[in-house]
């Protein structure tokens, strides 16, 4: 029995110890938010949480978020208001939209570590994050806009 | 392309001949429809209870002032949705804050459903218009009656009917009035729509309605389907695409694996998937799991041997054989102008395999309820594997419904539907829902990838150096010949040809005596299933065109944007007509005016090995042109090879632009997707199958490669053409001549690779 706290609930599921995170998440756990993209970890699409940092889930066994807090991207923000979805929504940058939820994980731990992200912490931070429809551009200013807007708030603070 | 153009019209849901259109009562609201031949002038109300209306436009006004546009138009990342709903609520007058969108599931009533060739927008603008004006008209005629004014006293805005100090909302005109009118198709076609000026909804920006929930994890593609009691499966996918049998399938060491059902060897009358074997397990995991254990033997034909190389050769063999093909142009002359040319110029240029590579991997989920099948996934053109799903299950066409999802990309790998049918096959044995989802490798070997391409430019001059014939052959594998053979129009030798695999080299450029081959490469048919991908020809065939014109100038040692403008002159059957090639090639030659103004063509000093490459294409098809030009600014590295695209700068015309900042996300992946095809991507077919299968070395292009990028659409009220390929089309021939402009390294196949650009530095250094 695996137990963890997935959006700050306790879940425990029974499952094959190599199972992926990832499927635990969409098909026992029922969150489809989280998607499959290449199964070997380098398009991102898959990416979470663990204990507050951005993982694969398509290759994170299951077993080894035991006792861990994961957070998907139904859980970055109770009401999907976190200052990047709102950047999200404001640059238009989403297209077909698969790998946003990924992006959006990866992005909310790179303003963790650089507040005010360079082009080049952008550049390296993001580039394991595949966008096939290429809305490049506008995730980059997406995650400025958040971060401009992050950095104002926590100044007022 | 006279047949394309039927094609396209017959495409279009809205295929106005003959329909009229009803306003009327359906429950508690109001609907607008297109009425079926000859149903117009009976009662709207009547007809619409009875349900016999051809809803392709169902708009409906509810007396909670929400108004709902159906829309049948897959979303992949366009906003097709908010795009059309924008065009009929402009001239309905709607407050765009009331106004929902449904995508809707399949049914016959909404006519052919396919989403591709950048065709929606064009399609769609001028009915949606119409019925929007038309609706108008009806509502401000019974709010008039209704607030006891005339009608020529009442203006409409926001879901507002106003006469002075009097107003009435839709939602109230809805509630209380008696709405009931028809319009046949010839007052509809008579119905006056607002002259650009006055539009309040197209042209000006908004935010996309698909947007939110692509943020919060709640949009739901064909991949989050699921149903009670379903099995999962995955398949184990052949071989070859054609060919393979099932010999023996071994599956002892998968009963290892917790949660193993079975395997079943696909029996599939509709011959979509031959050789496939469908594995099946209590959840995606064990399944994915179970097939790594499975043991298949297979007996395949000759196309197990077939490689990209014998592709390409076999490609080169047809060209040179003059009796192969079919003439798209042929005009008189052709052979005496080559034959009397002072001088002549003949490139050959090649293309990769290209993957479709949509991030979520096709699946399916299907299952038969109460009599119906259905198939749940995301897809562009249901009208096309519906009866493959029919002829697969055994069953009438009208027994099935595909559910509608989002699409984790299209591209046009989901044009081509072929996915659901082992999900349908292996439900119908199992008698339960089966939920097939491929891994990113099964993806890719069952992905209808882009052909691998060879053409043949010629040009011929006369000794002041004006071009007097040309002279383009491509040979590839041909989509619409293997999925949809109707669709072929017949070439002036009578022979049919994909016209969506020559698009491109019919150009606008006046070049004296002009033919057009277009030659089906039958071994790449046998070998692979080929795709339609983003743009199809013009992703090859302007690769050829745009480096030839490059090569040609610098042959005739004139500028080669000088060299375009001469032969964009607009005349004979470059001088464009109504509607949708208004101006023809002087629109084209106004871009790329433009561009070279913008861009300060010829007068820009650039660092060492760094050099800017023109191109212009005008990015579909002839008969819907979208006029595009593109400069791309590269640095090489003489040592290694690399090539770093340092800038693209763009400048579109597509007419009327309904959704100014989708048009321009529509542009920016386009133009990426273009750049990925040239410098990141394509793939080898090797011994039957491609190459590559994932990420590990297929290379998107990634965030650090992006470029500074620079569009421009110049303001146009013609019609509203396409922009979803256009852009693919232009920027992979602009990079090939940037290079070239940079180091003297003159590259004639995509992708460009470091090695690729050393040899042809080296082979420069030497001529």
């Amino acid at each position: 029995m695996t137990t963890l706290k997935l959006n700050g609930r306790d879940v425990s599921f029974d499952v094959d110890p190599e199972t992926p995170l990832l499927w635990v998440i969409r098909d026992q756990l029922g969150l489809t938010g989280t998607k499959f993209g290449c199964g070997i970890g380098m398009c991102g699409a898959c990416t979470v949480h663990l204990n507050g940092r951005a993982v694969r889930s398509c290759i994170l066994p299951a077993a080894a978020a035991d006792g861990a807090a994961i957070t998907t991207i139904e859980g970055l923000d109770p009401n999907g208001q976190h200052p990047l979805q709102q950047a999200w929504i404001e640059t238009q940058a989403p297209q077909c939209g698969y790998c946003q939820s990924g992006q959006i994980m990866q992005a909310a731990t790179l303003l963790q570590d650089f507040p005010q992200p360079t082009d080049k912490d952008i550049d390296s931070v993001m580039n394991g994050n595949l966008c096939r429809c290429m809305a490049y551009r506008r995730i980059r200013a997406a995650i400025k806009l958040a971060a401009t807007r992050m950095g104002e708030e926590a100044g007022h603070e | 392309m006279s047949k394309l153009r039927q094609h396209a019209d017959d495409a279009s849901t809205f295929a106005m001949s003959r329909r009229g259109f009803l306003i009327g009562a359906a429950g508690a609201g109001l609907m607008l429809a297109f009425a079926r031949n000859g149903l117009a002038a009976t009662d709207p109300d009547k007809t619409i209870a009875e349900g016999a209306y051809e809803p392709n436009l169902w708009c409906r006004i509810a007396p909670d002032e929400t108004i709902t546009v159906n829309i049948i138009r897959a979303e992949m990342g366009q906003h097709v949705g908010t795009a059309l709903a924008r065009i009929l609520a402009d001239e309905l007058e709607a407050d765009w804050d009331h106004v929902r969108i449904e995508h809707v599931d399949s049914d016959p009533k909404w006519g052919t459903m396919v989403t591709g060739g950048s065709w929606s927008v064009w399609q769609s603008f001028t009915p949606l218009s119409q019925a929007g004006a038309a609706a108008r008209t009806a509502l401000i005629a019974e709010g008039a009656r209704l607030l006891g004014v005339a009608a020529s006293a009442c203006t409409a805005r926001a879901s507002v009917v106003s006469a002075g100090a009097k107003s009435i909302s839709y939602a109230d005109i809805v509630r209380r009035g008696k709405l009931s009118r028809s319009y046949s198709a010839d007052e509809l076609k008579a119905m006056p729509v607002k002259p650009p000026d006055q539009r309040r909804l197209v042209g000006h920006d908004t935010q996309a309605i698909d947007i939110p929930d692509k943020t919060d994890g709640k949009a739901l593609y064909g991949i989050d389907a699921s149903v009670e009691g379903m099995v999962h499966a995955r398949p184990v996918i052949p071989p070859t695409r054609n060919g393979s049998n099932v010999v023996s399938v071994d599956d002892s060491a998968a009963k290892q694996v917790m949660g193993y059902l079975g395997h079943l060897v696909l029996d599939d009358p509709s011959g979509t998937v031959p050789g496939w074997v469908m594995v099946f397990a209590d959840s995606f995991d064990a399944a994915n799991r179970a097939v790594e254990r499975v043991k298949v033997e297979w007996t395949n034909d000759d196309t197990v041997g077939i490689s990209e190389k014998d592709i390409l050769d076999h490609g080169a063999e047809l060209i040179a054989d003059a009796s192969t093909g079919a003439m798209v142009f042929n005009d008189e002359g052709v052979d005496a102008a080559f034959a009397s040319a002072d001088s002549t110029l003949e490139q050959t240029y090649t293309t990769a395999s290209v993957l479709h590579f949509a991030l979520e991997p096709i699946n399916a989920l299907a299952f038969e309820k109460d009599g119906i099948w259905e198939i749940h996934t995301g897809n562009q053109w249901q009208t096309l594997i519906l009866p493959v799903l029919a002829k697969a299950l055994g069953v009438d066409e009208s027994k099935i419904v595909m559910r509608t999802y989002r699409l984790g990309g299209g591209f046009g790998r989901r044009l081509n539907g072929d996915y659901a049918v082992p999900a349908a096959l292996a439900a119908k044995a199992l008698g339960k829902p089966v939920k097939m989802v491929c891994t990113r490798a099964d993806d890719v070997h069952f992905d209808s990838i882009r052909s691998p391409s060879i053409q043949r430019v010629r040009m011929a001059f006369d000794k002041e150096g004006k071009v007097t014939a040309m002279q383009h052959d491509a040979a590839a594998g041909w989509p619409t010949q293997v999925m949809v053979p109707s669709f072929m129009p017949k070439g002036l030798n009578d022979q049919p040809y994909d016209p969506f695999s020559i698009s491109g080299a019919d150009s606008w450029y006046t070049v004296g005596a002009q033919r057009v081959r277009a030659i089906s490469n039958d071994m790449a048919n046998r070998a692979f299933r080929p795709g339609w991908l983003r743009s199809v020809g013009p992703g090859w065939t302007n690769w050829a065109s745009e480096c030839f014109f490059d090569e040609a100038a610098h042959k005739l040692g004139v500028d080669p944007v000088a060299f375009r403008l001469r032969l964009l002159d607009a005349t004979g059957r470059n001088a464009g007509s109504a509607p949708n090639a208004v101006g023809g090639a002087s629109r084209q030659a106004a871009v790329v005016r433009r561009l070279a103004e913008k861009t300060s063509w010829g007068k820009l000093a650039l660092a060492a090995d760094t050099g800017v490459g023109f191109a212009t294409t005008f990015g579909q098809e002839r008969g819907m042109p979208t006029w595009i030009a593109c400069v791309a600014q590269v640095h090489v590295d003489r040592s290694t090879g690399m090539v770093r695209l340092q800038k693209l700068t763009l400048v579109v015309d597509a007419g009327t632009i309904v959704h100014p900042d989708g048009a321009l996300a529509q542009i920016e992946g386009g133009a990426l997707w273009g750049a990925s095809m040239a410098l990141h991507e394509g793939t080898t077919f090797l011994n039957g199958q491609v190459k590559d299968s994932n990420l590990d070395t297929y290379t998107p292009m990634r965030m650090a490669d992006v470029p500074e990028i620079d569009i421009e659409f110049l303001p146009s009220t013609e019609t509203a053409v396409g922009l979803g390929e256009p852009a693919t089309t232009v920027v992979g021939p602009a990079i090939g001549n940037a290079i070239f402009a940079a180091v003297g390294a003159r590259l004639r196949h995509i992708p460009i690779r470091p090695a690729d650009v050393l040899a042809a530095l080296k082979s420069s250094a030497k001529a």
